[in-house]
């Protein structure tokens, strides 16, 4: 008896989980980004940030966060945008990938989306390539797009040195 | 309390406690033979312990109770309800002494008479019932715990103790409470009582309070170390690093902070922080050695399948690491060794043609390198033979010929760590199975380690782990680089320079490579700016300091901008996806709450690519053979007697140091006597001239055996010191062995043997055995998993003039044998868990080394049945275990006997 009841209940939150996805949004280069909001950790504003000698150019560096050390990632650079100006920096997003922590910096962080999954599509095949692989689809919102990323394709940097 | 007294009652109550566990699991599984022989050998050791000491009532019980384990375990009995109960109850009889021995550091008078009756009957196969009341309580009615009630299974038995031992004053202990409630309802018999009847409470009222003392049943001495979860101590770790470092921002607040009223708790803070976190690390600290434990049983079965020989050198197995860190190493080191046996070391016959030595050798060695540990596995074998590489890399597809040729030697090394790489010609039972180096390589970057390998083809291989100290707390330089602080490991910082153009240091460059002349050397320097890439070459600056770091034996300086303080450090790793940057062992976090980096000293010396293989492998083996004599040390207890340099004895051999009121003194047969714990103690003198002042206090070193003690009168205890005991001067003068370098001063050694024999002339029989008069002396190697019976044997043999090695298994003793070593004679326990003494006999016949060196068996248990096994296994002589006399003169003979044939 009690045995199976779990089986249901993840049962039902799957399905749940097919409707409606919560996600943190972000813009960036006034784009919105969303992120699964199972995945963050904390949002941040501007922090101090200990540069990386020799570390890949997308990787700000690192912070402490409440005694946890954290690499930041320069989101704008691993999109291949400019850099961002001072003004607009500022925001970060963490998120927990393999039990490591990392931070998102990214222009602004906005509210928590509850998305329906009747408003997802995959992206368009004109999509910019680097956008493509970080991301795994886009949400209709109704004024505006909203990528999708995803956080293992977005820090595994080796695709980026192989471009 | 008398070490070694302290150190049995420790070990005794250890095994005693495993023994009450065994046996239950006995009696629900009684045709268990490993179950068996663990329980026997369990009692065995205590009862050979025993002996040794002097404890004549333990070691008769023991005894008696070894006897019918015996018997079991040769089958001739079949285990009962009865005889297990028995056996607990000889158990808790023991444990009864042994808390008496603790307070009063001696056997409670009285025997066990009844209970050895019964265990003996037990042993012929007879059952007989517990003797009548007066019998057991006369002669033990002054002291408590002499019959500790008999909760027996067996119905009939069941309710004895409490109608018939009126001494029964401890209450049952909770063990045996469980056994009576199991019983009681099949029997349907009234509840048991846990304690005796009112008037047999009233009749042992005087004893009552040892006896509630006793209630906790547990030793004192037995407490002193538990077993602790391992979780536990990894999250009490991660706390205490947690309150380093808050403590340290703490203290980076009060800097900032001229006067301020928290100054002096900060301060104390500061302090139990640091011992608090130094007192964790070593809980997690193991020293590698145990993760090398099963090499040289590994070694050689591998020598014997592929018909090679190797000799395994084991190096720094003191060099402690995390134990964490142990258990992930420890598959990879195995497998790399293996590798080097099977692929790296050419067969016998290859390598005299090669104008090798015959036998291989395979070194590990380990030592702690600028914040981490590095192992080195290096075998002097046919090393990596590139064109194999090569063919192997082309045939897989993994290489085109175009790219191979622009490779470097080192690159095409490379790819043995690559997955799927083997080039062994043949997969042979150890290795080639295409699991290999890749597989190593991953686990050891899974721990943020890394492995490097240099080989030179036909002079071997060397593989280089390097671990990092993760979670370890290190002392740590910080340093300002291009605006960027860093850290860099105090370990590897040798000094500061400041250098300036206004300065006696500057400077100074050739082709461009920056240099220092440092005292009269030319030191190498490397620009970190330059390095790291750290904003534009600003060369011209007028200041600059030079942190002056040694790796190994390569030492050179890095040029950095400023030099803070130093500050503990929390090592932490960086991410993942920053591994790949070989100059940061892990980042951390400072006082001030900001990230900074780790530099890694070995990395910048590789990134500046200054590094050189050394031939370093004669080196090390000369080192081997300094420490390992370093570390024969033993305890001496220093005094001083009359005139002339102060005096040492082993301390082993001492059973206690007494400080005797001289108007105590009488004279028996005109020698000084004194009454010491309800016998005569003889005093001797070791200054001729001393004579009793009245109203003194003196210092007596006294030397106990069985029942017999005597006592040294000496002047003044000074010290006791660990040394090795060197004598350099013999001397003709009786009592003294001759004189040692002891602590820096000349020292007499005490022949204790004089003396003892000068108290009672038969202490040790008749004469005592020239050995040390002889010119070389006898080397002798001592297996024994007691570490009380090491403890006790190798000074006793060391006085002899044996110069003893002692190991604590076969195994590690196969170890020695492959390291080279040599010995005279080697004497072996016969119960030892792992190896036993007999499979280690088998052992030494078989090797290369020692086939012919004399073996002599120490155990308890001499029926000439076991002497007919341990012959057959290859031991040439068997002695009691508690018989000093027998042991001293069956080497003297072996020794005789070998120097005849």
């Amino acid at each position: 008896m009690s045995a199976r009841l779990p089986a249901k209940r993840t049962q039902s939150t799957e399905i749940s989980a097919a409707k409606n996805e919560d996600f943190v949004t972000a813009t960036i280069a006034d784009q919105l980004f969303g992120i699964p909001v199972l995945q963050v950790r904390d949002v941040l504003g501007p922090q101090k940030i200990t540069r990386i000698p020799l570390a890949p150019p997308e990787v700000a560096g690192s912070l402490n966060l409440r005694g946890r050390i954290v690499t930041a990632i320069d989101v704008r650079l691993r999109l291949g945008l400019d850099k961002p100006t001072q003004a607009s920096r500022g925001m970060s997003i963490v998120v927990d990938h393999k039990g490591e922590l990392y931070s998102l910096m990214v222009d602004n962080v906005g509210e928590v989306l509850s998305l329906s999954a009747d408003d997802f599509e995959r992206h368009p095949a004109t999509m910019d390539q680097r956008w493509r692989e970080v991301s795994t689809g886009i949400y209709r919102l109704q004024n505006t797009l909203l990528v999708v990323l995803d956080v293992s394709r977005l820090l595994n940097f080796a695709s980026i040195e192989a471009a | 309390m008398d070490d070694l007294l302290s150190e049995f009652l420790t070990e005794t109550n250890e095994n005693l406690s495993v023994l009450d566990v065994e046996l239950v699991k006995l009696e629900q599984n009684p045709n268990d033979p490993g179950l068996l022989s663990n329980i026997f050998r369990l009692v065995h050791t205590i009862k050979g312990t025993c002996g040794f000491l002097g404890l004549p009532r333990l070691e008769s019980v023991a005894h008696a109770a070894e006897n019918v384990l015996g018997r079991f375990r040769d089958g001739e009995l079949t285990v009962s309800a009865y005889a297990v109960s028995l056996i607990l109850e000889s158990l808790d009889t023991i444990k009864g002494i042994l808390s008496v021995l603790e307070k009063t550091e001696a056997e409670p008078a009285g025997t066990d008479e009844d209970l050895i009756n019964r265990l003996n009957a037990m042993a012929e196969g007879r059952e007989l019932p517990k003797a009548g009341a007066g019998a057991a309580a006369a002669p033990a009615a002054p002291e408590p715990p002499a019959e500790p009630p008999a909760a027996a299974n067996d119905p009939e038995q069941l309710f004895e103790p409490v109608r018939a031992v009126p001494v029964a004053v401890e209450p049952p202990r909770p063990p045996e409470v469980v056994q009576t409630r199991e019983v009681a309802p099949i029997t349907e018999a009234p509840p048991p009582a846990p304690v005796p009847e009112p008037q047999h409470r009233a009749e042992a009222a005087d004893a009552g309070p040892a006896a509630a003392a006793d209630k906790g049943g547990e030793s004192a001495v037995a407490q002193q170390t538990i077993r602790v979860n391992v979780d536990l101590l990894e999250n009490l770790m991660t706390m205490v690093s947690e309150l380093v470092l808050t403590r340290n921002q703490l203290l980076q607040i009060l800097r900032s902070q001229k006067e301020s009223e928290f100054a002096a708790p900060l301060q104390r803070l500061n302090h139990v922080t640091s011992e608090l976190q130094e007192g964790v690390m070593k809980t997690r600290m193991q020293p590698i050695g145990n993760a090398w434990a099963k090499l040289p049983r590994l070694v050689r079965d591998l020598a014997h399948e592929l018909h090679k020989k190797i000799d395994l050198q084991m190096l720094g197995a003191e060099t402690e690491l995390d134990r964490q860190v142990l258990e992930l190493i420890k598959d990879p080191l195995t497998h790399m060794v293996r590798n080097s046996g099977d692929h790296g070391l050419e067969g016998p016959a290859e390598r005299v043609a090669k104008g090798k030595p015959e036998a291989g050798r395979v070194t590990l060695n380990a030592y702690h390198e600028g914040g981490h540990i590095i192992i080195e596995i290096s075998d002097d074998g046919r090393g990596l033979n590139l064109e194999a590489i090569k063919r192997k890399a082309l045939q897989n597809g993994m290489v085109t010929e175009a790219e191979l040729a622009g490779m470097s030697d080192q690159q095409i090394q490379q790819f043995i760590m690559k997955p799927g790489f083997s080039t062994a010609a043949k997969v042979t039972s150890v290795s080639g199975r295409g699991v290999g180096m890749d597989v190593v390589k991953t686990n050891i970057e899974k721990i943020g380690g890394t492995i490097e390998m240099k080989s030179l083809e036909g002079r071997g291989t060397t593989f280089t782990i390097k671990i990092p100290l993760t979670l370890a707390i290190v002392s740590a330089l910080i340093v300002e680089c291009g605006g960027e602080r860093f850290a860099i490991p105090q370990i590897s910082v040798v000094e500061l320079v400041r250098a300036a153009d206004d300065s006696e240091h500057k400077i100074e460059r050739i082709n461009g490579s920056p240099v220092l002349r440092l005292r009269n050397r030319l030191l190498p320097l490397v620009s970190l700016q330059r390095l790291l890439k750290l904003g534009h070459q600003d060369e011209d600056k007028r200041e600059n300091f030079i942190v002056v770091t040694q790796v190994g034996n390569y030492t050179f300086g890095i040029i950095v901008d400023r030099v803070f303080d130093t500050e503990e450090i929390v090592v932490k790793p960086v991410a993942p996806i920053l591994r790949n940057i070989e100059l940061f062992s892990g980042n951390t976090i400072l006082g001030d709450g900001s990230v900074i980096m780790i530099l890694d000293p070995n990395g910048i010396a590789t990134a500046s690519g200054t590094m050189t293989v050394q031939d370093t492998s004669i080196a090390t083996t000369e080192v081997a053979k300094q420490t390992r004599r370093e570390d024969d040390k033993m305890a001496l207890l220093i005094f001083s007697a009359g005139a002339g340099s102060p005096k040492a004895v082993p301390l082993s051999l001492v059973a206690r140091l007494e400080d005797v009121d001289l108007n105590q003194v009488e004279l028996s047969n005109g020698e000084p006597v004194v009454q010491y714990r309800g016998k005569l103690m003889p005093l001797v003198p070791i200054d001729a001239n001393w004579s009793i002042v009245r109203d003194k206090r003196q210092p007596v070193v006294v030397f106990a055996d069985g029942d017999r003690s005597m006592g040294l009168v000496v002047d003044e205890i000074v010290d006791i010191v660990e040394d090795k005991l060197a004598v350099e001067l013999g001397t003709e003068r009786p009592g003294f062995l001759g004189s040692a370098i002891i602590a820096g001063k000349a020292t007499d050694v005490i022949d204790a043997g004089f003396y003892l024999t000068r108290a009672f002339k038969d202490w040790f029989g008749n004469g005592r055995d020239g050995a040390f008069e002889e010119e070389r002396q006898h080397r002798i190697l001592l297996v024994d998993d007691s570490p009380f019976f090491r403890n006790l044997l190798t000074p006793m043999l060391s006085v002899s003039g044996y110069d003893v090695t002692a190991v604590e298994s076969g195994d590690e003793a196969m170890a020695l044998q492959e390291s080279g070593e040599q010995f005279d004679v080697i004497i072996s326990d016969i119960e030892m868990p792992g190896m036993s003494g007999l499979e280690f006999a088998e052992a030494v016949r078989a090797s290369a080394r020692w086939a012919n060196v004399p073996l002599v068996a120490l155990s308890s248990h001499a029926t000439p049945r076991d002497l007919d096994r341990g012959r057959q296994a290859g031991f040439n002589d068997y002695v009691a275990k508690f018989d000093r006399d027998a042991l001293l003169f069956t080497l003297q003979q072996t020794l005789a006997e070998k120097g005849a044939a």
